[in-house]
């Protein structure tokens, strides 16, 4: 028996939800909506009578003082045995009504929290819940415009629908034959090779293609599809990044291995006896205390955040929480950082490229995604950016990092021959097949179609289980390795911690979701919140019992071996054999060409403005300055109770902090802070200096809250156009060439990192590809965090220093920006200077000289002050004249809003004056001014003249209005 | 040398502030056990053998359905007698955030009609329509009446983290009975101790209600977080104005132990 429920607001109270989306649809350009209701709809089916039904109604799904409901019985196909009398039924016309369901097949964690909850009542025989959203719509709306709400608004069609009148309301999947399958590659000719890679979504080239045929010519055989897909998986571009590691030639030379010859070499140069386990683990690991170590990983998450932001953006915080997890024995997730790179939220509807979502819906929808599966897992995001431009329309790039926590003696891992395989956490669906190679590849006007399965839907209560089990696991010491199911699903997880020993695995035991699933899609599945442990035999009931007792799912499904083969079994026949080696290291090197030559732009030429006041407020009111508070108060940034430094300061906790400070253990007051840095329209000009100022702008952030360069660990997150094209390679290049300069001059190590290539779009034989993207992630640790200090300035009659060289690089400057130029004398880094510097701020600071102090990046001296003055409150008298300078600076302009890296704005008491310029002797620092109690914001020129004056309200004003949504 | 005073921090599938919420009693001296819903539900551990219940923050069943609702049910159907039984032998209960939407839910609280089985108030969606993280300003109101607030006379500074934290009760007939018999333990305030708009009622709750007691006192509720607020560098403006003495979430953990340590011993 099948009973329809609908859940209502009570007419009369308020429903925020439905407000917001009667505003979306406005923003659609959409007027006649009059009003919008929401319903939630719930299928259960079962051997239920009606008064149980209206006992789960009235004692379970319905809230009686804001909401009432109604029932049905209904039939298969969808039709009520009597009419359901809503409210709405007198809008008569005007009514429109839409309903929303998921798809079949994917995860509805509704479903299994509403079984439970009728099962605790003691109400046996709800066997199947399922969950729909109802939109009741009054108001004179064409057809067109309905579906315009849908497809923009309300439904994503890769993960739903929108419900039919006689739809059939579906059922589980039809069960699964048995039937092994041979791909013919032996018998295919190039053409044939290359067919058979593209129809596979395969994305593996000609030569790789041609390796696998050799390889199997030799054994004489065929590879099933599954050793196809294994073979492609590992070696995709996402799991192997064979860009990276491959040959490249460049300017004459061949570069064997960029990463190895830049990233990693600037690591084991320096060595630094408090990096634990860099660049061999899910994530880096550096030293913190006599106890435990710091994990730190960032992911990336873009092509699928393209297609369905939500989803994908959750996905990609749910993936990267299970590196660290993933990582030694496990760490304790305690920490999100999230950067994005979104098309301009204004951006006119009518010119976008075929096939895209709105930046604003990808935005709107990807800081859901993060805010609901990071505040469910109970970790607190406390740091990140957002970019906007317009290269990301298309592309947009979703950041997602974790930090975590391990003891000291969790940090290695060992599988050993005989260990069982376990499987532990969500259940296995056919979400997110092919995402490893679909992220390989680039994004098409088509990709929505053809890639749909490759979106994956999260459960952060499924992880949260998981992770609070795992962790009592750990501590009793039941697993000897474990590793996370991201990208390539079991195929990734199990070949890679097999890869010394070999594995078998039975594949059906491995517990689905739902029937129908062949042994390939049980193999590549990307179904979340799964992770697989390498456990010895003697634990194995223990470990077991751990799980059972926690309602989370642990099975086994195979056993290491020690014959170095990947053995896959389905019902006892075998469906893969593979040789490990072959599978890790027969992938042909690739060797490509890269080109990099400095472009040229138009050099602007304009006067010298006599009031730079309206300059000033473009810049803070511009998309990537303006207040994020928007997003971060969205984040749950304080949960785990360890916050110090906030994403937000000030007087009125609304200023921009620089980076957060959180204390991993409640009984110390050590601490960590997280930064970083991004700048994508130097990268225009020149990806080296990109890269430069990326790492100096994110150590600037630990310096500016009170950090010290002493151990500071980095993570790389390259994004990147398609590197078979020569240019985009060439740019890769001498990005890692600066990441390599500038980490060994800073003597900050890289301890991780990751690539994303292939972030093009091609529509109408065009092809769009993202600028390039660097983004520097740091972490460093604090011994003392009572000694941090903010941004805000804090006192009338406080000095302000600019401590830095001032030189005219406004190339990629947000000047420019707002003036539509881009201009080419990008900012540079002189790691020396810089260095030293920063070391004698940090004894400042530490030394309490420092009230305040802020890193001095995007809009230059001009914004930083200004931010600084409004988030304290208080006033600010600047003199440019003051200014240091490596050479005559004739411009008021280029001196107030030139983005010269390394410079950092101060505030220091008049009584510290002398102790200050002592500490800071032999750096650039000049006294430019003072804090002033009267809230006005005022600049004075080189000629002594006012050139800026606003009240600190004006410009707040001015940068708080365009995120205020 | 006392008996310990013992705590149970309740958790259950997508609890998440148990950590530090088990920290701010331990700090506080108790002995805090941190217990799965199914150790109870099991017969493994007993709530009897501890005297104060704390329902930490979280997001329990990933609050489907509505924020706190599943957890309820479940203790409602299957501990209820224990339930009863740990309140009605004057031991303390305290639910934060989540915990303080499932003790409304289980009906426990505000509890002042005396009807079995009635929810008589709810914790709605915010009237901004999202989740929100930010530092309320709360008055105390009758704190002497609840055992957690005792001597606590000022305006004390807590952060709110909650999308569903609007307090509405079923009608004004329950609001005006909390009013009179004093169960109105905090209201949402501006800086200067005034009731205060959006965004110092950060979620449009009726009347300013941020927490609520039951009418013995020892069973209190609330949605901002006290367990966020135990060390002075928790405070959002301590860069600016020093580190405090006091940290005002402290006195909520501390009224609590000692209360115990009065009472039993």
């Amino acid at each position: 028996m099948l009973w329809r429920v609908e859940i209502s607001t009570k007419s009369g109270i308020p429903n925020a939800s439905a407000g917001g989306i009667k505003k979306d649809i406005e923003d659609l350009g959409i007027r006649g909506v009059k009003e919008l209701r929401l319903t939630q709809v719930y299928f259960i089916e079962g051997t239920l009578s009606e008064p149980q039904i209206v006992r789960i109604c009235e004692k379970l799904l319905c809230d009686s003082i804001t909401q009432e409901y109604a029932y049905r019985r209904e039939t298969r196909e969808g039709r009520g045995e009597s009419r359901l009398e809503t409210r709405e039924s007198d809008w008569g016309a005007d009514l429109h009504t839409i309903e929303v369901a998921y798809n079949p097949g994917v995860m509805d964690p509704v479903e299994e929290s509403t079984k439970k909850g009728i099962r605790d009542m003691g109400i046996r025989g709800a066997e199947s819940v399922k969950t729909a959203r109802k939109y009741l719509i009054r108001g004179e709306l064409s057809p067109q415009q309905i579906d315009t709400i849908c497809e923009k608004l309300l439904l994503n069609k890769l993960i739903q629908h929108r419900v039919k009148e006689g739809e059939k309301i579906s059922l589980p999947s039809a069960a699964y034959d048995f039937r092994l399958l041979y791909v013919d590659i032996l018998d295919a000719d190039q053409p044939g090779l290359e067919r058979i890679s593209r129809q596979r979504q395969l994305f593996l080239n000609l030569t790789e293609m041609l390796a696998i045929k050799d390889d199997f010519a030799r054994l004489g055989r065929n590879p099933t599809d599954v050793e196809l897909e294994t073979l492609a998986q590992t070696w995709s571009e996402h799991c192997v990044h064979k860009t990276f590691r491959g040959l490249i030639e460049f300017q004459g030379e061949v570069i064997d291995n960029l990463m190895k010859s830049t990233i990693f070499r600037a690591t084991e140069e320096l060595n630094k006896p408090w990096c634990i386990s860099v660049f061999k683990d899910n994530a880096g690991i550096i030293s913190f205390d006599q106890d435990y170590s710091i994990c730190f990983k960032v992911e990336t998450h873009n092509h699928p955040s393209a297609l369905e932001p939500y989803g994908g953006a959750g996905t990609g915080i749910g993936g990267v929480i299970r590196d660290p997890l993933g990582t030694g024995l496990g760490a304790k997730p305690i920490l999100n950082t999230d950067i994005f790179c979104f098309g301009p939220p204004d951006y006119p509807h009518e010119k976008l490229p075929k096939g895209v979502l709105h930046p604003k819906r990808i935005m709107k929808g990807v800081v859901g995604g993060v805010r609901d599966y990071g505040n469910r897992m109970g970790i607190p995001t406390a740091n990140g950016s957002i970019f906007f431009d317009e290269g990301y329309l298309a592309n947009p790039l979703v950041y997602c990092g974790n930090v975590g926590l391990i003891p000291n003696w969790a940090c290695q891992k060992r599988v050993n021959p005989d260990d069982f395989i376990v499987v532990v956490g969500g259940r296995t669906g056919r979400d997110g097949i092919h995402g490893a190679t679909f992220s390989s590849g680039e994004l098409t006007e088509e990709s929505e179609e053809i890639s749909g399965g490759a979106v994956q839907i999260g459960n952060p209560i499924m992880e949260k289980k998981m992770v609070d089990t795992l962790l009592q696991a750990r501590d009793a010491k039941l697993y000897s390795a474990i590793t996370d199911c991201g990208a390539g699903g079991l195929s990734s997880a199990v070949g890679e911690m097999g890869a010394e020993t070999g594995a078998t695995v039975d594949l059906e035991k491995v517990p689905l979701k739902y029937s129908g699933l062949g042994y390939t899609e049980i193999w590549i599945s990307e179904a979340q919140e799964r992770m697989v442990l390498s456990v010895p035999q003697k634990n194995l009931s223990q470990l077991l019992e751990v799980f059972t007792r926690e309602d989370v799912e642990a099975t086994v499904i195979g056993q290491f071996t020690s014959d170095k083969r990947l053995r896959l079994k389905y019902q006892g026949h075998t469906v893969a054999d593979l040789d490990m080696e072959f599978l890790h290291h027969g992938l042909p090197r690739t060797k490509k060409k890269a080109t990099w030559e400095k472009p040229s732009f138009p050099e602007p030429s304009f006067p010298d403005p006599e009031d730079l006041t309206p300059y000033l407020e473009k810049i803070l009111s511009s998309w990537n300055v303006c207040s994020k508070e928007w997003v971060i108060r969205q984040y749950d940034h304080e949960v785990q109770g360890g916050s110090v430094l906030k994403p937000l300061v000030g007087v009125s906790a609304d200023g921009p902090g620089d980076a957060c400070i959180v204390r991993p253990r409640l009984s110390s007051y050590r601490g960590i802070i997280v930064s970083n840095g991004i700048n994508p329209r130097y990268g225009l000009i020149d990806p080296y200096w990109m890269a430069a100022s990326a790492i100096d702008e994110a150590l600037r952030q630990i310096i500016a809250v009170g950090g010290n360069l002493n151990q500071v660990g980095l993570l790389d997150n390259f994004c990147w156009g398609n590197p078979e094209k020569p240019e985009n390679l060439g740019a890769l290049v001498r990005a890692a060439q600066a990441c390599y300069q500038m980490a060994t001059a800073y003597e900050t190590p890289f301890i991780s990192g990751k690539d994303s290539l292939n972030n093009e779009y091609s529509t109408g034989g065009r092809t769009i590809s993202i600028p390039p993207t660097l983004l520097i992630s740091a972490v460093a640790v604090i011994e003392d965090v009572k000694k941090a200090i903010s941004m805000d300035v804090k006192e009338p009659g406080d000095l302000l220093y600019v401590v830095g060289t001032t030189r005219d690089e406004m190339g990629g400057s947000h000047y420019y920006l707002v003036r539509g130029w881009i201009g080419n004398q990008v900012p540079k880094v002189d790691p020396s200077q810089g260095k030293q510097l920063m070391e004698n701020l940090s004894q400042a600071t530490e030394f309490g000289l420092v009230r305040a102090c802020h890193d001095c990046s995007e809009g230059g001296i001009g914004v930083a002050c200004a931010e600084m003055a409004f988030a304290g409150d208080l006033g600010m008298e600047i003199e440019l004249k003051s200014v240091p300078t490596d050479g005559p600076i004739e411009r008021n302009d280029t001196l107030l809003f030139s983005e010269s890296n390394s410079r950092f704005i101060v505030e220091v008491p008049l009584e510290y004056q002398d102790k200050f310029e002592q500490i800071m002797s032999g750096c650039p620092i000049g006294q430019i001014g003072k804090i002033t109690n009267i809230k006005e914001f005022k600049v004075y020129g080189l000629e002594g003249n006012v050139v800026l004056s606003a009240d600190i309200k004006e410009l707040k004003q001015a940068w708080q209005s365009p995120l205020r949504w | 040398m006392p008996t310990e005073v013992k705590v149970i921090v309740l958790r259950a599938a997508g609890t998440n502030c148990d950590y530090e919420t088990c920290y701010a009693f331990r700090r506080a001296g108790a002995a805090v056990e941190l217990v799965h819903v199914n150790q109870l539900i099991r017969g493994e551990k007993k709530l009897s053998s501890y005297q104060i219940l704390a329902i930490p923050g979280g997001f329990t069943y990933g609050d489907d359905i509505e924020a706190g609702k599943v957890l309820a049910n479940e203790l409602k159907y299957k501990l209820n007698d224990q339930l009863q039984e740990f309140i009605q032998r004057g031991k303390l209960v305290i639910g934060i955030c989540n915990g303080f939407q499932v003790l409304v839910k289980t009906g426990l609280l505000p509890a002042v009609t005396g009807a079995v089985d009635l929810q008589e108030a709810t914790l709605s969606g915010n009237d901004s329509g999202k989740f929100e993280d930010r530092w309320v300003y709360l008055q105390p109101f009758n704190a002497d009446k609840c055992v957690f607030t005792r001597r606590i006379k000022e305006t004390i500074y807590l952060p709110v983290a909650h999308a569903e934290g609007k307090f509405v009760p079923r009608d004004q007939t329950i609001l005006q009975k909390l009013k009179e018999r004093g169960q109105i333990i905090f209201r949402y305030a501006g800086p200067n101790g005034n009731a205060g708009e959006y965004p110092w009622n950060p979620n449009g709750s009726v009347d300013g209600i941020a927490g609520i007691c039951d009418p013995t006192g020892r069973v209190l509720g609330l949605m901002p977080h006290p367990e966020r607020h135990i060390d002075p560098v928790q405070h959002p403006r301590w860069t600016r104005e020093g580190l405090k003495v006091k940290s005002d979430g402290m006195l909520l953990f501390e009224n609590a132990v000692k209360y115990i340590e009065e009472e039993y011993h």
